[in-house]
């Protein structure tokens, strides 16, 4: 049963007999290993394809070089420190992992946030989801040789990324949102800087779209390559952009919101062929979107706290420690033990621009969380590349790993 | 609970014999590891839990009976609503009828389960390790797996920390 793919390994032919079609261990068809170290595998992936010629007949992703041991570090930590773990995992969107980890703890414990931490959480949450489609962006048409394209969508990552220095002090891994709120208000330059943001960018996409969406060349190398049918979408667990491309028109930010995503007006962008080019044209649109609920969101921006005033779970503000002993006894507490966590599971799940990223949190009534389990969609995602691989050529495999999107951290954990 | 959630608690308890707890506002149905395959169907099937979003297991080493806890999320497109099933395993051995024939999303899932738990997974067609190297030893995510750290050895006392040293090859399978 399966005793014979216990100890299979993978480095001699011997070893991947079973995983490879009689055609290849006869010789009729070629193995070729492709990775961990290819520039076009976004990371650390590494392929093993079978081909006939310059065709791919089989081909199987092999991961686990990133590997980190995130959720077991997790388990070691408490609440508050396991959260600079989930920076960590997803790179390009790191405010996000933020997110659903402090949405999480937040399910768990029963805690409230406050109206304005929810807004700036979704402005932040927006932004970075625009700068992970720009990374995106620079790097899929990097591999299909459109350079250019790549300066252009990384001088608009910059700006996002100044905006997160701006709250949180750190560019990538930002941890500025806190069980319970955020770790501090945003400083007054803020609304300014994303203001100016909502301004320029438009014409930015519109400069992206100038130099591919009518480009001969890029539609040439993404139309009708990796055609993902709605069926085998759902079948496969495929979230996000690719499962918007093929036509099922499913957000979770619309479907089951969070973090007051119900407030603000935007569209799903969808699209129906299901191939590599459509599922450009979803995440172009999905940025044009993100901005607008940016706007909206700065726009309505309310004033207050930014801090649940649940002193049991959050530490209560430097200018209360000098002054109340309650205070001190509170941040002393919460910096050195924690906060318990009752015994029982949560599993939150919110849409990340690779699709959707659940966590499922167990409590044990104890400051640590007892496990801690990521579903990440880069993990779910990359299953189906094997599906859409077979019969394209090995040029298009490139196309298809950028048009998942995956990132090695987020596969890997 | 909604009204579909409540047809589903009623369903399988009828038919699967399934426990049902709630924890905040999330449903959970309890079942015995040889129904699994044949609940999932029935959810798939009958109620359109269409997308398996998650599986994953808990240890709850020392305890023994049950020591793990096989997780799974589903979710349904056409409801919008998601539900979870939670499967007891005893210690010694552990193993569970495979989803894959019902949810091919499960592949990895239940590799990535094998890898770091050590659970087996009957009727799957590639159980190998997918995040550790396929020649490691022991299962990292078990309870009684050390994290890991280093002691620093010296020659006096090298035979000592040796003896308690926390290597993961001293922790055998099952």
């Amino acid at each position: 049963m399966t005793e014979k793919y216990e100890h299979i390994d993978e480095s001699t032919l011997d070893g991947m007999r079973t995983l490879v079609t009689e055609e290849a261990v006869e010789g009729k068809t070629v193995l070729l290993n492709m990775g961990p170290q290819h520039p076009s595998t976004h990371g650390v992936l590494r392929l093993l394809l079978e081909l006939d010629g310059e065709f791919v007949v089989n081909c199987i992703p092999d991961i686990g070089f990133l590997h980190t041991g995130v959720e077991k570090n997790m388990e070691a930590k408490t609440y508050t420190k396991a959260e600079v773990m989930t920076d960590r995992l997803d790179y390009l969107n790191t405010v996000g992992n933020n997110l659903v980890y402090c949405l999480a703890v937040e399910k768990l414990v029963d805690l409230d946030v406050p109206p304005r931490a929810q807004a700036i959480r979704v402005i932040l949450t927006e932004l970075q989801r625009i700068a992970s489609h720009l990374v995106w962006l620079g790097t899929h048409a990097l591999d299909l040789a459109a350079m250019s394209v790549f300066l252009y969508c990384f001088r608009e990552r910059e700006m996002i990324l100044d905006i997160l220095e701006m709250c949180g002090g750190q560019r990538m891994m930002t941890t500025y949102f806190r069980p319970g709120g955020l770790w501090r208000d945003v400083p007054v330059e803020f609304e300014d800087a994303v203001r100016h943001f909502i301004k320029i960018f438009p014409a930015r996409i519109k400069e992206y779209e100038d130099l591919l969406t009518n480009n001969p060349l890029f539609i040439e190398r993404t139309k009708h390559i990796g055609v993902l049918k709605p069926e085998d979408a759902i079948r496969w667990g495929v979230t996000g952009p690719p499962l918007r491309a093929s036509g099922v028109k499913h957000d979770l930010r619309k479907v089951r919101p969070y973090s007051g995503y119900e407030q603000y007006d935007f569209e799903v962008a969808t699209h129906t062929d299901g191939d590599t080019y459509a599922r450009y044209l979803v995440r172009i649109e999905e940025m044009r979107q993100s901005l607008r609920i940016v706007e909206q969101a700065l726009n309505k921006l309310p004033y207050g706290p930014v801090k649940s005033n649940n002193r049991k779970f959050v530490p209560p503000p430097r200018s209360e420690i000098g002054t109340s002993m309650e205070a001190l006894i509170h941040h002393f507490k919460l910096w050195t033990e924690g906060f318990p966590a009752p015994k029982g599971s949560v599993y939150v799940a919110v849409e990340s621009p690779r699709g959707e990223l659940g966590v499922y949190l167990e409590g044990d009534g104890g400051p640590k969380p007892y496990r801690v389990h990521w579903r990440t969609p880069s993990f779910v995602n990359l299953q189906v590349l094997p599906l859409l691989a077979k019969g394209h050529l090995v040029a298009d495999l490139i196309a298809l790993i950028g048009t998942i999107d995956i990132v090695l951290g987020d596969v890997d954990r | 609970m909604s009204e579909l959630v409540d047809k589903v608690v009623e369903a399988l308890r009828s038919r699967f014999q399934a426990e049902v707890s709630t924890f905040r506002d999330e449903t959970t149905l309890w079942l015995k590891a040889q129904q699994i395959v044949d609940a999932c169907q029935f959810l798939r099937d009958d109620f359109q839990f269409d997308m398996l979003e998650d599986e994953t297991a808990v240890d709850y080493w020392p305890q023994e009976t049950p020591r793990f806890h096989v997780v799974y999320q589903l979710y349904s497109y056409p409801h919008n609503e998601r539900i979870s099933l939670r499967v007891p395993l005893d210690g010694n051995a552990p193993s569970i009828p495979s989803i894959v024939s019902i949810f091919p999303n499960a592949n990895w899932h239940e590799r990535e389960i094998w890898d770091l738990f050590g659970i087996r997974f009957e009727n799957h067609p590639d159980l190998r390790r997918i995040l550790m190297p396929h020649d490691w030893e022991g299962h990292p995510l078990r309870k009684d797996y050390p994290l890991g750290y280093e002691e620093v050895m010296f020659t006096f006392n090298f035979d000592e920390i040796d003896g308690r040293k926390p290597y993961a090859k001293r922790y055998p399978e099952g």
